[in-house]
Formats: C-alpha cells, structure tokens, sequence
C-alpha cells in the first residue's frame, strides 16, 4: 500500500468478534496505511462484488460522518454509505473519535449542550475534504444550523467553515455526477425527510441517485412532503400525536403499491418502520444508502 | 371543547382550557370528525396556494413581502407616531394601549360614556388577544359576533380553531343545530340556506348596534388609513353602520406608505385562501366628514402593544412581520391534526406556538409548552407568505421555555452532552446501547423500553436489526 492511499472494503461485513455489537468506531486517519482499527476499515477483507478501484492522489477525498442514529441503530447505513461512495470511486475517510452533531440537545432546547457537542465534531472533522453525510437532518444541522449555534462564539469561523464543506450523501453524488453502481432492486417509495427537503431545499437528489438503479421503479406516495411525526424528542414529548402522522405516512407509502420505503434520514425510517410494525402493517424500510450501496 | 371566555387576567391564553397540552392533544386525537373536517380544509388551501404559485410567482412575491415587513418592524416606532399624527388629522382618535387591559379599559369607557348598549363586532384576533368580549359583557353590554364563523362560535361557546377560518373544524349539519337551538325554528340543512338564515339574523343586529369594533389588518402611516379584508361584507356594516367605530390593532401591523400596502394586501388572501383578491377591502381614514352620506360619527384606533415591543431586536423580531394570514396553520401537520383550539390560544398553530409563550412569558403554564407540539417540519416556513422562518423560531422557542420539556429534560442532556462530547465516552454509550437492545430485542425488535424510551414504545417498535423485520 502507498501512503496516502486508502484500503477498500467492498464487502462491509460487520467485523469484530461480536457482529453488530462492536461499535465500528475507528477508521483510517488516511495518513497511513491501516489495518482494522476497531474494526473500522476491514483491511484487504476481499471478496468484494466489485473490484476496488485503485486511486490514485488525484480521487476524491472526503470525510464521512456516520451519524450517531446509524451508529445505533443501524450500523449498516453508514457502512452501505462508505461502500457505495468509494465504488463510485471515492476515497473515503472516517474520522476516529466522531460522534454527533449536536441536533438533539439544539432541537430540544439545549444550544449550550448542544454546542460543546458539536464543537468536538468541528474539531473531528478538521481538513478541507467535503464532509458526506448519510442523513438529511444531520447535514441540515451542521449546514443550516450551525452558524446560528456558533454565532458570537470564538470557534464561529470554524462552524462555518465545517457547514460549507457538508453535503448530505445524495447530494453529494447529484454534485458531482456519481454513480455508485447498485445493484438491480425493484420497486420503492420515497419518503422526503422534512430537513432534507425543506432545509436543505431537496427534493431531487435522492430520486436522481434513486434513477441509476437498474430496475428500480420509483412509485411516488400521495402527501410526500409531509412530515412522517418523527421530529426527535417531539416523539417522545407527543408520542401519540407523532405515532398518528407515523400512521398517515405509512399508509401513503404502502398505497403507493411499493412494498418498501426508503429515506436519506434512518429517523424518519425507524419511526415509520416501528408505527408499522407496532400497527401490524405491512411495509418494509431502507435507507437509501443501502439500495445504493447495495 | 371548552365552555367560552373566561379573563385570564394578564394571559394571552384561555384560562378555562383545561388539562395539560398534551391531554388536549389526546382528545382532539380521538375526535374522528375533527381530523376530517381539518385535513379536508388544509387539503383545499394547498391546491389553491399552488395555483397562486402557479399563475402568481408567489415566492418572488413572498420575498418582497418579507423585505416590506422586516423594514416596517426596524422602523415601527417613527411609523406608529406617524400613523397617529395622521389618523388624528382625519378627525380620529388614537390611543397606545400598553397592555390587555388598557386597551379593555378604555373601550369599555368609552361604551359606557356614549350610552352604548349593544356592540356588533368583526372578526379580530387582536380583540381575541386582549379577550375584549368579556370586558365588554362584564361591563353589561350585549357583543354580537358578525362574521359567520365568528357567530357560529359564540352560539356554540367555543374558541376560534384558526386566524381566518374561525369555525373551520365544525361541519355545515353541526352548524345547522346551533342556528336550530338559536333561533328555536326551522333552519334549512344545506349551505346557503343556512347562510341566508345567518344573514337575516345577523341584520338585524345591525340595525341596533351603537358601536361597530372591528380588527385591523394594516395601517398605512403615510394617510392614516387603516385597511380591512373581509369575504363577507359584515365588515362594512360594522365599520359603517353603527355611531361609533373602533378599530383594534396590534401595534406592529403597520406598513409606511401604499405601495407596500397594495402589495401586502395582494399577498394577503393568496396566502390566506389561495386567491387572488379578497371580495371586500375596506379602507378607513377617519369618521365621516361633512357632506358625506354614510360612516360613523366617531373612529377610535386603539394600538395594542402587549408584549411585542419587547420582541423588536431581539431574536425573535421576525415573529413581528406576520401578517396573520393563517397559512402556517393550514401547513402544519400538528394542526391539521388536532385543530386550533387544542392549543389554548386565540394563537394557534407554528405561529401561536412562537408568539404565545412570547407574549406571555417563558414560565406561564398555559403556553410554555406549545414550542414542544412541533416536529419542527418546515412546513409552516415554507407556507409563511412574509418569510418568518417559523422552525427556527419554534427551536428558538423551547430554549427561552420554562417547560418542564426543557427543565426535566435538562439533565439528561447534560449528562449526554458530557458523554457525547468525547468520542471513548460516546464508544461507551453506544457499545452498551447496542448490547441493550440485543438484549431486549425480540424477533428483531424491541416491545418495551425502560425511563425516557418508554415514550417511544408506548405506541412503536423499536428495530434491534437493520434493515427492521417485517
């Protein structure tokens, strides 16, 4: 291995001895060359569906913030996210020590709480590269949000620096014309995150990446802007006002005839999934990473 | 919902509202008519806003109302003074009233003063607000309601459900037992029967009335004029007909000169209903002058401040460009569920849930919980014709709050913003997380969780597998 060149997982099995208990935590620092860290990046684990493309110093680079919801949640979201940004040729770092943007305490009234939070993520995510972010919320957060929580505060320039360089993984590869090359998949519905589509102003990229899937039929769902209930600790703080939205949007995305939803925010998709399982109604859910990184 | 209008004495919110946010949350939700009645009217008023965006180029029309707005709240104190000078000019009276109760009182007295017995109102969120009705009953004089909704709620002694559409989650059968138990007679089933029998009513209020109050819409300084849109022509009787009009605005509801005003105005119904132009737009500058056939004898302007000069440069001085069309209401998911009256202020919606708990103080009871009955979606910020970015202000909300959502709360991020704000810690948090749910998790999901979780099992599952098990 040159240094300045990443290792490659294509097959993005869980690793470690306990498969998805660990926390796949560590990841390359990109400086050198890396053997499993935490589990993290899978050194030369082969047995990958598609051949690693060997990059060279002029590939893209980028930093890939998991997101503490796929963290734990759904280990898999992010590790579909890395799969398929570095199939599309990406070079993709994971910073170490990252954990969360800070939404939740800001969202729930807590900006000081909030702040110390991100102000570890700021410094975790140091650098130039674009930071990607497999969540519409999140990146709306560190995008929208920050210059607002950092206002007046030493580390604002810092903040604003870190918003200008994220971009939520959709669009991220509408920006730069990527495809991650998925595998065939059949019908879906998507469901337009609320911070995706309203904060972020997007309603397109997700559908665009969603286009380049062989086979894959986008059957659209009556009343996809509407907000699905899931809104954070709104969940916890009105959980039957939150469970009757889940209840409406579930029912537009199985009367849109796709037997799967997908989403770029996994909170949208644990709360729809959870209503429905809850109400016994029949609908499968996916992040979007997952189809593409599939 | 509640039996109507008790003075809460200081409060913007309605103090014979009863349980906690969440309780009317509960009831609304278990009101099937209420959320059909509801969605049908939300659903109605997004395809006519499409139209308007359509035909109109509605958001290049929203940005300048935004600018018109932003520069009318930057320079309000020079606008009021000017507005008053004018309005005086025109042979009117004008009086600042610093609170709710200056404002009753003086209308009061001066009701008391002319001799006056029965008041025929307008719709008015800012009487609503200084809760002017029960001044005025408990005074001894006879309030009758003209606008239909408005009418409509007083035989059924309810509040107002939204800014514009007052009655909107009652139905036209529920309407026509209230007109039944009314007028004790025959009252005709279909819908413009039952408005003929509201107009007839309602006429002959007209004729009796001493005094017209009625709300304002805009002011324009530069004539001293004040602008009131209506669909159904009951403003123009109670502006015109009775001796005395008084005219009740909140302070920051002036523009500075007619080329803002006839662009607010235009702005104005296309947000509120999705059309172009509103059936009356009545401007009033002043009394009737000599020579002219019809107007009342006496116009009183009465400027409410009530809290929102204290919102000028602060970080909610954008909630002040509202121009209560009631497009956020429509918008919003909540809302549409649960119906204005839930939220226990003549305010209800994105914007009730910012400006209440402003205009009353972050620890009052009644409204420091509003802000947490929002997912925060957008949708209100997107709907806002003057461009309040009402989800900003709404998080904005909850940090000024004494809520017990913000204090309970407050050390359990506390505790997380110590442990997530070191990346071994955060390891820690999640490698137990993970372990807990493998161990809680059945068939790969999780029934009941502990502590804070439990409100999210209480009605859904938790995936412990990704992608969740069918």
């Amino acid at each position: 291995m040159r240094p300045g060149i990443l290792v490659h997982t294509m097959a993005g099995a869980p690793a470690g001895p306990t498969p998805g208990l660990a926390l796949d935590g560590g990841g390359s620092d990109g400086r050198a060359p890396t053997t499993a860290v935490g589990g993290g990046v899978e050194a030369g684990s082969g047995g990958g569906r598609h051949p690693a493309p060997l990059l060279d110093s002029t590939a893209m680079r980028v930093l890939l913030m998991r997101t503490c919801l796929s963290d734990a949640i759904a280990p898999k979201v992010w590790k579909a996210t890395r799969r398929a940004l570095e199939r599309a040729g990406v070079e993709v770092r994971v910073p170490r020590g990252q954990t969360c943007c800070g939404q939740p305490a800001w969202n729930s009234g807590h900006p000081g709480q909030a702040r110390a939070v991100a102000r570890h993520t700021i410094k975790v995510f140091a650098g130039t590269e674009e930071v990607v972010v497999p969540s519409g919320s999140c990146s709306a957060m560190v995008v929208h949000s920050y210059p607002d929580l950092f206002r007046g505060e030493p580390d604002e320039a810092d903040a604003r620096d870190l918003a200008a360089r994220t971009v939520e993984f959709t669009q991220f590869l509408a920006r730069h014309d990527l495809d991650p090359r998925a595998k065939p998949c059949g019908a879906v519905t998507v469901h337009d995150s609320c911070h995706m589509l309203r904060a972020l102003g997007d309603g397109t990229s997700a559908r665009a990446a969603l286009d380049r899937v062989p086979g894959l039929e986008v059957r659209e769902m009556a009343n996809t802007d509407q907000c699905c209930g899931f809104g954070g600790t709104f969940a916890l703080n009105y959980p039957e006002l939150s469970a009757r939205l889940g209840d409406q949007k579930a029912h537009d995305a199985v009367n849109s005839g796709a037997p799967e939803v997908v989403a770029c925010d996994l909170g949208c998709l644990m709360h729809i999934a959870g209503r429905a399982h809850r109400t016994g109604t029949a609908l499968r859910a996916r992040h979007i990473a997952e189809v593409l990184g599939s | 919902m509640s039996s109507r209008r008790r003075r809460a004495p200081g409060g913007v919110t309605y103090d014979d509202v009863t349980g906690t946010l969440r309780e009317r949350t509960l009831t609304a939700l278990r009101d099937p008519g209420l959320a059909a009645n509801l969605r049908s009217a939300g659903t109605a008023w997004a395809e006519q806003r499409e139209v308007m965006d359509r035909d109109y180029g509605f958001n290049e029309m929203r940005d300048r109302a935004r600018d018109i707005r932003r520069a009318n709240i930057r320079a309000l104190p020079a606008l009021l003074t000017q507005l008053q000078h004018r309005v005086r000019e025109n042979g009117g009276t004008v009086v600042r009233a610093a609170d709710a109760a200056e404002a009753c009182r003086y209308i009061v007295g001066l009701a008391r003063a002319r001799g006056v017995g029965m008041v025929a109102k307008s719709k008015s969120m800012a009487t609503e607000e200084i809760k002017l009705n029960d001044a005025l009953e408990d005074a001894g004089l006879e309030v009758v309601e003209t606008d239909l909704g408005e009418w409509i709620l007083q035989l059924a002694h309810e509040h107002p459900t939204h800014i514009i559409a007052p009655a909107i989650h009652l139905n036209k059968e529920e309407v026509a037992a209230l007109f039944r138990a009314e007028s004790n007679g025959d009252v005709p089933d279909d819908r413009e029967g039952l408005v003929a029998h509201a107009r007839m009513r309602l006429r002959e209020k007209f004729a009796q009335a001493e005094m017209g109050i009625s709300g304002v819409n805009l002011a324009v300084a530069a004539t001293g004029t004040v602008c009131i849109v209506e669909n159904e022509g009951n403003i123009r009787l109670v502006t015109s007909q009775p001796r005395i009009h008084v005219a009740v605005m909140g302070m920051e509801r002036v523009v500075a000169d007619w080329d803002e005003a006839a662009h607010i105005l235009q702005v104005l119904p296309m947000a509120a209903i999705g059309y172009d132009a509103a059936n009356y737009v009545n401007l009033i500058s002043g009394p009737r002058r000599e020579g002219e056939a019809d107007g009342p004898e006496e116009f009183h302007l009465v400027i409410v401040d009530g809290g929102r000069g204290a919102l000028r440069g602060s970080e909610f001085e954008e909630a002040l460009s509202c121009i209560r069309c009631g497009a956020c209401l429509y918008s919003c998911p909540m809302w549409r569920n649960v119906g204005g009256q839930t939220y226990g202020s003549p305010y209800s919606g994105p914007i009730g849930a910012v400006i209440t708990p402003l205009l009353e103080g972050p620890s009052s009871p009644g409204s420091r919980d509003l802000p947490f009955m929002s997912s925060v979606c957008g949708a209100c910020g997107d709907a806002c014709p003057v461009g309040i970015p009402l989800q900003d202000l709404l998080v904005k909300a909850r940090a000024r709050s004494r809520s017990p959502a913000t204090t309970k709360a407050g050390w359990a991020f506390r505790l997380w913003s110590l442990l997530w704000r070191r990346g071994l810690t955060y390891r820690l948090t999640i490698v137990g997380w993970r372990l807990g749910l493998r161990i809680r998790g059945r068939g790969g999901w999780v029934h009941r969780l502990p502590g804070p979780g439990r409100a999210w099992t209480s009605v859904r599952d938790l995936p412990s597998r990704w992608p969740p098990r069918r």
